[in-house]
């Protein structure tokens, strides 16, 4: 299973390479949002909940693109039946899919949140380092595992550029607000970590609970 | 040498092979006289029958009093004389379990390849197959035949695993669909409208990919693009290349893991004659697979079919030996 979806993951990242479908979009999409926050809201900098709020709102919008194109070349291109026709457990796709989502959302990180310190951030990010980085990582956890599942359920049907952001963002509500909370003591002048622990075990939590949960249905959702 | 892992041909090897030893391992029934790994004991099997034969002639010369031994040697002797009549001039050919060693020419030593019973299957309220009943020997060629919307695709995903049947029953190389749909995967080649290979990969890399969900060694590879002709633009993306190059490689991803059991939807649409004869071994009948053809081209598809089946709006309309004219009344 490990080795079937290290075949398929591997497929996936040399398509984004070749295509640059994806992260690209992705990444201009955030950038493009913390402009129009920056000019949409008149104001030179923000702090503490709103820069929170701004910062994880767009990475989900973000997401909700990745998500869309999760399964764009199996779906175009036959890779689907080509998955079914291999001898290879389901949830081996689902690992490949969650862990190339994964990895889009970090490419993504890397440019849109030193952009966002920039463009919107008042205190700066770098005596909090670790910790958000933690919290970008469990967080990005959650939505690859959300992400997968619900790209898998909306390839088959008509309307996936709909059903993808309609079953998404719901789910992934607790993500939201688990990652801005934990966020928000680092975004503000006087950072310090307030129930940091609370959040991570929180966001932990939902991981756990998301990957098992996805790794259990994930067969259902290919039957025809 | 002997068949390494099949219990039969090694036994088979240390004694004498007679009717006995055949009738209790149907597998030596099937050995190709190609692959020499598994043709010894059949030629021993030719050895044993000579020497009958000469004891045959030597009690008729010198000893004819001696009717009892005279009686039991040439027992022996018709005996081996029609194991061997089977096996070389019938020109039928010995089934193993392994797929390297299958065979070919519709002999049906063993459970049928595929067995459809009453096969129905559904798109929401449209009856897409209905009552579709049929048998497929091992190694034999099975034409599906009628006009477009007649249900032929949808047999064959349903074959490959693809599709669930909604009634009837259906068995594919011992595997009962859809409850044991797991074990099909790995014993079916598919080759239908679609060459299910990434545009933005080459070739190789696609095979590759293929592979590597097969667990097939990647050496193979580089053997099937130089059987499909493709060696010389194999590392070029899938877009740059012709439809018909892509059915090539298509056709490679098909039978990348040496399937018993090819499903060919049109497999030689967008071939050349050349590229089509290339491809010849490894999808055509010499390739002794069993095989389910998908075509529009009744005469092409007839002359190279064990059995035909006919299908009009989903409902069987034949199924077995069929002359030409009868099939071409599907189109009309």
């Amino acid at each position: 299973m490990i080795a079937a979806a290290g075949a398929i993951l591997r497929k996936d990242l040399r398509l984004e390479l070749r295509t640059k479908e994806s992260v690209p979009a992705m990444t201009l999409f955030t950038l493009t949002v913390y402009v129009l926050f920056h000019f949409g809201l008149d104001r030179d900098s923000l702090d503490g909940e709103l820069a929170a709020g701004v910062l994880w709102v767009t990475l989900l919008l973000a997401a909700v693109i990745g998500v869309s194109r999760l399964f764009a070349a199996e779906r175009e291109q036959g890779g689907i039946d080509a998955l079914l026709l291999a001898p290879v457990d389901r949830t081996s796709l689902f690992l490949a899919k969650g862990a190339a989502l994964f990895l889009f959302l970090v490419a993504v990180e890397v440019v849109a949140v030193p952009a966002f310190g920039l463009l919107l951030l008042g205190p700066g990010l770098g005596g909090a380092l670790p910790e958000l980085l933690l919290i970008l990582a469990l967080g990005d956890i959650g939505i690859a595992a959300v992400g997968a599942l619900v790209a898998a359920l909306a390839a088959e049907t008509r309307a996936r550029e709909l059903i993808a952001p309609l079953l998404l963002l719901p789910l992934l509500v607790p993500v939201l607000i688990a990652c801005a909370q934990a966020t928000e003591p680092f975004l503000r002048p006087d950072q310090g970590p307030e129930d940091l622990g609370r959040w991570l075990t929180l966001l932990t939590l939902y991981d756990v609970v998301f990957v098992l949960l996805s790794v259990a249905v994930f067969d259902y959702l290919l039957e025809d | 040498m002997v068949a390494p892992g099949i219990p039969e041909v090694e036994a088979a090897a240390g004694e004498d092979l007679g009717a006995g030893s055949l009738e209790q391992a149907p597998h030596l029934l099937a050995v190709v006289d190609h692959e020499p790994e598994v043709a010894f004991p059949i030629r021993r099997l030719r050895a044993t029958l000579c020497q009958h034969q000469e004891l045959v002639s030597h009690v008729d010369e010198r000893h004819s009093a001696q009717a009892p031994a005279k009686l039991e040697v040439e027992q022996a002797a018709v005996e081996g004389e029609r194991l061997v009549e089977v096996v070389y001039l019938q020109h039928h050919v010995i089934y193993a379990d392994e797929a390297r060693h299958r065979t070919s020419i519709g002999f049906a030593a063993m459970d049928p390849a595929i067995e459809l019973q009453g096969l129905e299957r559904r798109y929401g309220e449209r009856v897409a197959l209905a009552g579709v009943t049929v048998s497929v020997p091992r190694g034999a060629t099975l034409a599906v035949l009628g006009a477009n919307g007649a249900g032929k695709t949808t047999l064959l995903r349903v074959l490959a695993g693809l599709l669930r049947p909604h009634a009837g029953t259906a068995r594919v190389l011992d595997a009962e669909l859809p409850r044991e749909r797991w074990k099909v995967p790995a014993q079916v080649g598919y080759l239908g409208h679609e060459p299910l290979l990434y545009r933005e990969l080459s070739g190789r890399e696609n095979l590759q990919y293929h592979a590597r969900l097969h667990g097939v060694d990647g050496s193979r590879v580089a053997d099937l693009l130089a059987a499909v002709g493709m060696e010389r633009r194999a590392d070029e993306p899938l877009r740059e290349l012709s439809r018909g190059m892509a059915q090539r490689l298509a056709a490679a991803r098909a039978v990348l893991h040496d399937p018993p059991l090819l499903l060919l939807d049109e497999p030689r649409a967008h071939l050349d004659p050349a590229a089509a004869e290339l491809l010849e071994p490894l999808i055509g009948r010499a390739s002794g697979r069993t095989r389910v053809l998908v075509s529009h081209d009744v005469d092409g598809a007839l002359a190279e079919a064990n059995l035909a089946l006919g299908l009009r709006a989903g409902r069987q309309v034949f199924a077995g030996a069929v002359e030409a004219e009868a099939a071409r009344e599907l189109y009309r």
